[in-house]
């Protein structure tokens, strides 16, 4: 790039030259001291980790004993202990709440809030959409254990329209405590997505809106042809950022529900924290560790190749 | 006519949509509020106005969550990891794009590797790591590892500022003798200043809201973030609905006011770093 320009005129005498070119060599390697402070904390406190967790992955340790070598006996049973294979599934299922909905509520969302003149409501409705984005995570959970509990919100509207018969603890239920868990997801990250389309519906030209209109273009065409194309790199985003979470979920859950009832809202982040900090089997917690973080890899990776400017 | 008609009902559809998502994301806060204002020890309906508000609730919690000092620890962490990750990833970021770093590339390739990793990947090996560095339960235990993590973070955001930095300012500069040092200094990291200041909201609240780490790295709520301190809060409480409902409130409060305050450069922060 801005390299320093070292073109001396031809009849500048040899010795400058080389003064110069030696000089030149001095600031390249000092560019490293510039990169150095950055590269160093990050390297002590996450390369050299996941590095050990690779190693880790091979023995079986209680954190306290010797450690045994496990082999690839961590490994497998990624792929055959229900427990662990559940937590990968429910994993994916949660893609849906975190990322499919908000994604497609967020466009929704952001189409009706562009075609509302700016004023307060129109405000009040951005502000309002994005503060569970603000908020910890934590609050989330504790916010949304309260609604779903017994005597929680969802059940009184429940009882107050006749439906009464279905209320339960929800966060409980065997069959409704995942998708319970993966509303909260969707209240996290809808105003992030809003916002975001929002923001690159802005940056349309506007005249596409006015030539699919004279094309005589009905409300859903037009956003087919124009708004959807538009906000190419805005979706990627959304998309990569949310799946993320869903994958790598673990403050909601582990406040809510701690992976229960049974393993019935378990991932892979929370069974992680179990397995090192409460039953010690280190080895099998960094088998899974590794296995997150490349599947993270793998699933980002083909969204990523389509955000990339044709 | 049926044109008017049409058009007024698309306007209430729309307006009846809005209002349904907005309520959505207000709710299970307002239901909080009501519950927060219950009679102590009491479990309150859902979403309903107390006959008698019991406001003093509020001062309990203040007492009960510790809040002082958990706002002041939280803040000592901000202060450990926000200014001193930005400044690092501002002179990264400015070196790999504008100067020729030996190696750079592979350090960049590196450093993008750290930029999807889940914190839980590493969460292992850095509580034995920080033990034997002797750190576990300080502030520290949660203020190194977090530098390292935002980083890549930071130095993908700042170098994609730099990228678009003016050459000939650099060579203006040059000209008039200054070294590369001044030209960062007086010239780049001021015209800089919406890239790290936008990348300093993110960093803090990626600090206040952080919660894994000192869960497992700090036991004494007190030396533990908001959120951390947060969670410690609703282990204890956690049958407490009055309780907990007010002190959740308290501990999210600074960070929505703030946010309330400066919407507009939260949302702005956080739009520039989604589209880099």
């Amino acid at each position: 790039m801005a390299a320093p320009r070292i073109t001396p005129p031809v009849t500048r005498p040899q010795a400058a030259r080389g003064r110069r070119v030696h000089r030149a060599r001095a600031r390249r390697w000092s560019a490293l001291l510039w990169v150095a402070p950055a590269f160093l904390v990050y390297a002590v406190f996450v390369l050299y980790p996941i590095l050990q967790s690779v190693q880790y992955s091979f023995y079986n340790w209680d954190g306290i004993g010797p450690a045994t070598p496990a082999g690839l006996s961590n490994w497998k049973a990624i792929f055959t202990q229900p427990e662990l294979l559940h937590s990968v599934e429910h994993a994916f299922v949660l893609i849906i709440f975190y990322t499919v909905l908000p994604v497609g509520l967020g466009l929704v969302a952001a189409t009706l809030i562009r075609e509302l003149k700016p004023g307060p409501f129109n405000t009040t409705a951005r502000v309002v959409l994005f503060i569970p984005q603000v908020l910890p995570l934590v609050a989330a959970g504790i916010a949304w254990s309260w609604m779903y509990s017994s005597g929680g919100l969802v059940n009184q509207v429940l009882r107050a329209v006749g439906l009464g018969s279905h209320a339960r603890a929800w966060l409980g239920d065997f069959s409704f405590a995942l998708p319970a868990v993966g509303v909260i997801g969707i209240w996290v990250m809808l105003g992030f997505c809003t916002v975001l389309m929002l923001a690159g519906i802005g940056n349309i030209d506007p005249s596409l809106y006015e030539a699919a209109r004279i094309d005589g273009a009905g409300r859903f065409r037009e956003f087919l042809a124009v708004t959807f194309p538009g906000l190419r790199q805005e979706l990627v985003v959304c998309t990569t950022f949310t799946t993320i979470a869903a994958l790598a979920s673990f403050d909601v859950i582990q406040i809510s529900t701690q992976g229960g009832p049974g393993y019935q809202t378990m991932v892979p982040g929370v069974e992680i924290y179990r397995l090192t900090f409460l039953q010690q089997h280190v080895g099998q917690a960094s088998a899974l560790a590794v296995f997150l973080a490349a599947l993270v890899l793998l699933v980002i990776w083909p969204i990523q190749q389509l955000g990339r400017p044709r | 006519m049926s044109t008017a008609t049409s058009t007024a009902g698309r306007r209430i559809s729309r307006s009846v949509t809005l209002l349904a998502l907005m309520l959505f994301a207000i709710v299970p806060l307002l239901s909080m509020f009501t519950s927060a204002l219950g009679a102590p020890g009491s479990t309150p309906q859902g979403l309903s106005w107390p006959t008698h508000p019991h406001w003093h609730n509020f001062v309990d919690a203040w007492t009960a969550a510790n809040l002082l000092a958990l706002f002041r620890s939280s803040v000592l962490i901000v202060l450990g990891v926000v200014p001193a990750t930005v400044a690092m990833a501002t002179v990264a970021g400015y070196a790999l794009a504008q100067l020729e770093v030996p190696g750079g590339k592979a350090i960049y390739i590196l450093l993008l590797a750290g930029l999807t990793l889940p914190f839980e990947a590493i969460i292992t090996p850095l509580y034995y790591d920080i033990q034997s560095m002797g750190l576990l339960g300080s502030r520290l235990a949660i203020i190194l590892p977090l530098i390292g993590l935002l980083m890549p973070f930071g130095v993908f955001w700042m170098r994609a500022h730099f990228l678009n930095a003016e050459t000939a300012l650099t060579e203006a500069a040059q000209i008039d003798g200054a070294n590369t040092w001044q030209t960062f200094r007086r010239i780049h990291l001021p015209l800089a200043a919406p890239a790290w200041s936008a990348l300093s909201v993110l960093f803090f609240l990626a600090t206040w809201n952080q919660y894994l780490l000192p869960l497992v790295l700090v036991n004494d709520p007190t030396k533990r973030t908001v959120a951390g301190g947060l969670g410690a809060f609703q282990g204890q409480y956690g049958t407490n609905i009055v309780l907990l409902s007010a002190g959740s409130l308290l501990i999210i409060a600074p960070a929505l006011l703030i946010f309330l305050i400066l919407q507009r450069n939260f949302v702005k922060a956080l739009l520039q770093g989604a589209i880099k």
